[in-house]
């Protein structure tokens, strides 16, 4: 992420950050147009943050209102947190997408409208009994309405395509309507398009007339309309090599990272689960770093398969969302048991049950410290940015490896799909935690599989080392032997064991991420929040208010010095994507009285409901006056906040 | 892969200082002998051996046995053998699972690995009935079986393994019981097959189930109650005191086989099949036949190998990886980059 910048006085001409939200039918390639913005964004130096929002339907019905997929973007000359609150363009592809995205708009912003789709039929579709071109329903807003599809079907017209071919390069006309506004190179788009469609070269080359023709009418349209063009000056980054990453690809690449420096063949075992999905799909394209990928039969077999692999040696990965992480519940505590290592990475997104598969959530943190039957101690960490996954994931093989556990790897639906600028880190500079395997005993020594080390782990006995044989199980184990024992001694010893393992894994102090280790008020986040919370204090200290932001990666066990840290707070709040669960674990762990403030819109957190939260804390100081902001409606109350 | 060493060893070196805890009589005993008796037969190496089981009174059996073990979960057994052999693929996988364990709450994972052909042997310890549990009904038990969840008698239609493992596309299929003499040869030839071996072994729950396959298992009128098959040789039964005189024919109009007399001891003038262990339609017929009037089949009824998943696995990923470097400082640069100038902070490309 960029380095922070002095604020400085935005102008129309050359503002700090510009918001723009692409919106359009799920089958208009809005992601693919989002994709591609982003990248000519991170190509033209800015710090980014990108929110996909899209239907859980593949091809929803065309033109209706739960079929709007929208891209939104957070661009700029400082550091960039979150996606943004509110646009200040919003691009509409049809009526369903104006509706849907329209609110969100800042007012006085721009909103680019084709009209080619706002047709009776697409109107009726977005419940419009009136075009919204035709009465006020716009007037807080700039307009620019015109006909993108006649414009791009006149664009392709040399390629010899049906109208409907042809209309599939909407997105790219838009796109380049959107690089001329911001003052883009075009060049890197159209590589990408000639290497896209390398074998139909026509397509390619239709795409770049429908690139070029937008971008040509911005040019056009500046003299006439609210059109301006727009300079977002490059950020201040640290020196080095950049490119950008979304947390699936940057969880794969931390995993491949974490075997090598672990020196093991990775397994893989999979089964299909938005938004986890796309883990298996990095993975199964790297077969060349050891890693062997196996989309099992369900979500069990894919832990099991990943048990039997980490048994034989290798370093055994499993991964899901949610409701699939319930049905690997028992295998984890079979993990436990036996003492295998295992990394499970959890996307999160929005539940109960099936929930919202496509929608970002944090409310599996009971699942993943807590959700076991018995006593079955697990670590687990969590990311907070599609960049700070790689470095989790290497932190979650490292703890698995070297403690003999099943580790759980937490991120979310947001983190997954999000896309940041990622300085190319230098794996020279990782310091390797390569696995020890036993590999043999005296003559007459007694083998002793669960004898414990220094750290509480027990050895890793491949199979297939001559004179090691032993049996392991999901039965009580003896200590030392791994005998089957019942005894009630030998419970009350192992679960001890069990448990002080974990407790004593060694993870990091706690530090603050922005402000003082004292203080008024600590706001504790934990994952994808990092960005918005991280905002919310910026703006707050920048208004003099004495509050900090403390993020927390390790979930369980807890970094030691994390109860005296916040107990130097007069106040504690844990602002968290579900209905309280870290908070509650703060409470009973520090006997701390933190406060909750609590989100499941399926949304991440917007800037100005944490302002809005913080500033309830510093009622009546001066410098707060701002901190006073309308909530968004989607927020849930916070009763424990509000009593 | 590498080809397995044979290694010297005795029934002794296969026995491990535990207490076996199955209940006096079961059957248990019996296989857990034959397997112990066959392995030094085969010149299996302990250390290169993995008993997987579930959960169950079979799936103690790892206990038991003095090689690598790993008592699973309930049903889940053939998904952590499937990860063991393709991290280890040079591993002697044997999966023991029962009735419960492996068509009930582990049908799902049993059909997979016989589909996928994984390349380990399943041992299918088929009682019909839920032991550990004491006593329920399963998925095999006959309709009107009592047990304590069915106390006036079991409803449900039984499943057939040996059916099951055939239609999820097993290339081995062998069937024995308890206390055959023949069992060790059964499991032999599903140590030699190379694949997913899947065996159905009968066996005699003394307390819930007693006897419940004495109809066929037991010694007296075995003959004609049993029908041993072997690739090559024709399907003949009957007291081999007064030889063999009977045979399975195919009847050609209901497409459906028969029990025909074998005179003087020509099976070809009665028209007695020849057992083609590659012939699955005729594999399917054996398993179906009804016991009464039909005898038994057992043995190795199916044999027909192709493909190992792990081998195909291995393949994959090489064709995956061939011309790749797996280099992780290029992995991690890989698309489009740019570069923050040290000076100015102001990137380029």
């Amino acid at each position: 992420m960029a380095t922070q910048t002095a604020d400085k006085p935005a102008t129309d001409l050359a503002p700090e950050a510009v918001v723009v939200r692409f919106a359009g039918d799920s089958g208009d390639g809005m992601q693919l147009t989002g994709g591609q913005f982003t990248l000519s964004t991170a190509l033209a130096g800015n710090d980014l943050a990108t929110f996909p929002d899209f239907p859980a339907e593949i091809r929803a019905p065309q033109g209706t209102l739960f079929g709007v997929s929208a891209f939104q973007i957070n661009f700029g000359s400082r550091e960039i947190n979150t996606a943004g609150d509110a646009p200040d363009v919003l691009v509409a592809m049809n009526p369903a997408a104006l509706k849907v995205n329209l609110d969100a708009l800042k007012p006085g912003g721009l909103v680019i409208i084709d009209t080619g789709e706002f047709t009776k039929r697409n109107l009726d579709k977005a419940r419009y009994d009136v075009s919204p071109l035709d009465d006020d329903t716009l007037a807080k807003w700039e307009v620019l309405a015109f006909d993108i599809s006649a414009l791009t079907i006149e664009a392709v017209k040399p390629f010899g395509l049906g109208n409907k071919d042809a209309l599939r390069s909407k997105n790219m006309w838009t796109l380049g309507l959107a690089l001329w506004m911001f003052d883009r190179d075009r060049a890197p788009i159209e590589e990408w398009l000639k290497s896209k469609f390398k074998n139909k070269p026509d397509i390619a080359d239709a795409n770049i007339a429908a690139l070029n023709a937008g971008h040509a009418y911005g040019e056009t349209a500046e003299l006439t309309g609210p059109l301006k063009q727009v300079h977002v000056d490059p950020v201040a980054s640290k020196p080095g090599l950049y490119r950008t990453i979304n947390g699936a690809e940057a969880i794969s690449l931390g995993l491949v990272a974490g075997a090598q420096l672990a020196e093991l063949p990775m397994f893989f075992g999979g089964y299909p689960i938005t938004p986890a999905s796309a883990i298996l799909h990095h993975l199964a394209r790297l077969k060349e770093f050891g890693v062997t990928t196996f989309q099992a039969e369900d979500e069990i077999a894919a832990i099991c398969a990943a048990i039997g692999a980490s048994y034989a040696g290798q370093l055994g990965v499993t991964s899901s969302s949610g409701p699939g992480i319930a049905l690997k519940t028992e295998a984890m505590g079979l993990a436990i048991m036996t003492e295998l290592p295992l990394v499970i990475v959890n996307s999160q997104r929005g539940g109960p049950s099936t929930g919202l598969p496509t929608k970002t959530e944090q409310s599996d943190l009971y699942q993943a410290v807590y959700g076991r039957n018995g006593d079955a101690p697990m670590p687990v960490v969590s990311c907070s940015s599609p960049g700070d996954a790689f470095e989790c994931a290497i932190e979650a093989c490292r703890i698995a490896t070297q403690y003999m556990t099943p580790v759980m790897l937490l991120t979310d639906g947001y983190i997954a799909n999000a896309s940041e600028p990622w300085p190319v880190p230098d794996p020279s500079t990782f310091k390797p935690f390569p696995a020890k395997f036993m590999e043999g005993k005296g003559a007459d020594e007694e083998l002793l599989p669960y004898k414990r080390d220094a750290k509480g782990a027990r050895p890793w006995i491949k199979p297939g080392t001559p004179d090691l044989m032993h049996r392991i199980g999901g039965i009580e184990k003896q200590v030392d032997t791994g005998h089957i024992d019942y005894a009630p001694d030998n419970h009350q010893t192992m679960t001890n064991a069990r448990v002080n393992k974990v407790l004593g894994v060694d993870v990091p102090d706690q530090g603050v991420s922005l402000g003082e280790t004292s203080g008024k008020l600590a706001v504790v986040g934990w994952g994808s929040t990092f960005g918005p919370i991280r905002r919310a204090v910026d703006n707050a200290r920048n208004k003099g208010l004495d509050v900090s932001h403390i993020h927390v990666r390790h979930i369980w066990p807890l970094p030691k010095n994390l109860g005296e840290l916040l107990h130097s707070y007069d106040h504690v709040l844990v602002p968290e994507m579900n209905t309280g669960q870290f908070k509650t674990v703060l409470r009973d762990q520090f006997l701390v009285d933190a406060q909750p403030l609590t989100k499941t819109s399926g949304q991440p957190f917007a800037i100005a409901e944490l302002e809005e939260a913080i500033g309830k804390f510093f009622d009546g100081v001066p410098g707060n006056e701002g901190g006073q902001v309308e909530v968004n409606e989607t927020q849930l109350p916070s009763p424990e906040l509000d009593a | 892969m590498n080809a397995p060493v044979k290694i010297e060893t005795t029934l002794k070196d296969w026995e491990t200082d535990q207490e076996v805890r199955w209940c006096p009589g079961c059957g248990d005993y019996a296989i857990l002998k034959a397997v112990q008796r066959t392995l030094p037969q085969l010149g299996c190496d302990p250390s290169k051996t993995v008993f997987i089981s579930g959960i169950g009174c079979s799936s103690r059996f790892p206990y038991y046995m003095e090689t690598y073990g790993f008592h699973t979960i309930h049903g889940r057994a053939p998904a952590v053998a499937t990860g063991v052999k393709l991290a280890n693929p040079d591993l002697d996988v044997w999966l023991v699972t029962g009735d419960g364990d492996g068509l009930s709450i582990g049908g799902n994972h049993m059909m997979h690995v016989l589909r996928r052909n994984v390349n380990m042997q399943i041992m299918l310890f088929n009682n019909e009935i839920y032991g550990l549990t004491k006593g329920q009904s399963s998925p095999t038990s006959r309709v009107g079986t009592k047990s304590p969840s069915t106390p006036i008698g079991s409803y449900d239609r039984p499943v057939n393994p040996c059916a099951f493992a055939l239609g999820a596309g097993a290339r081995f299929i062998g069937r024995g019981f308890d206390v055959s003499k023949n069992l060790p040869d059964v499991l032999k030839a599903s140590h030699a097959h190379q694949g997913a071996a899947f065996i159905e072994i009968f066996q005699n729950c003394i307390v819930y189930n007693k006897d419940v396959f004495n109809d066929f298992a037991a010694p007296k009128g075995a003959g004609d109650r049993q029908l041993w098959l072997e690739h090559g040789e024709p399907m003949l039964f009957g007291d081999p005191k007064t030889g063999m005189d009977k045979g399975i024919a195919l009847d050609r109009d209901a497409l459906a086989l028969k029990v025909v007399e074998v005179v003087d001891g020509d099976w070809e003038a009665a028209g007695v099949l020849v057992h083609d262990a590659t012939n699955r339609s005729v594999c399917h017929m054996l398993i179906e036949m009804p016991f009464g009037p039909f005898p038994m089949a057992l043995g190795v009824l199916y044999d027909d190998p192709r493909e190992t998943f792990e081998i195909a696995v291995i393949e994959e990923r090489a064709k995956s990886s061939a011309g790749k470097e797996a280099n992780l400082a290029k992995l991690l640069a890989k698309g489009q980059t740019w570069t923050v100038e040290a000076d100015e902070g102001h990137p380029t490309d």
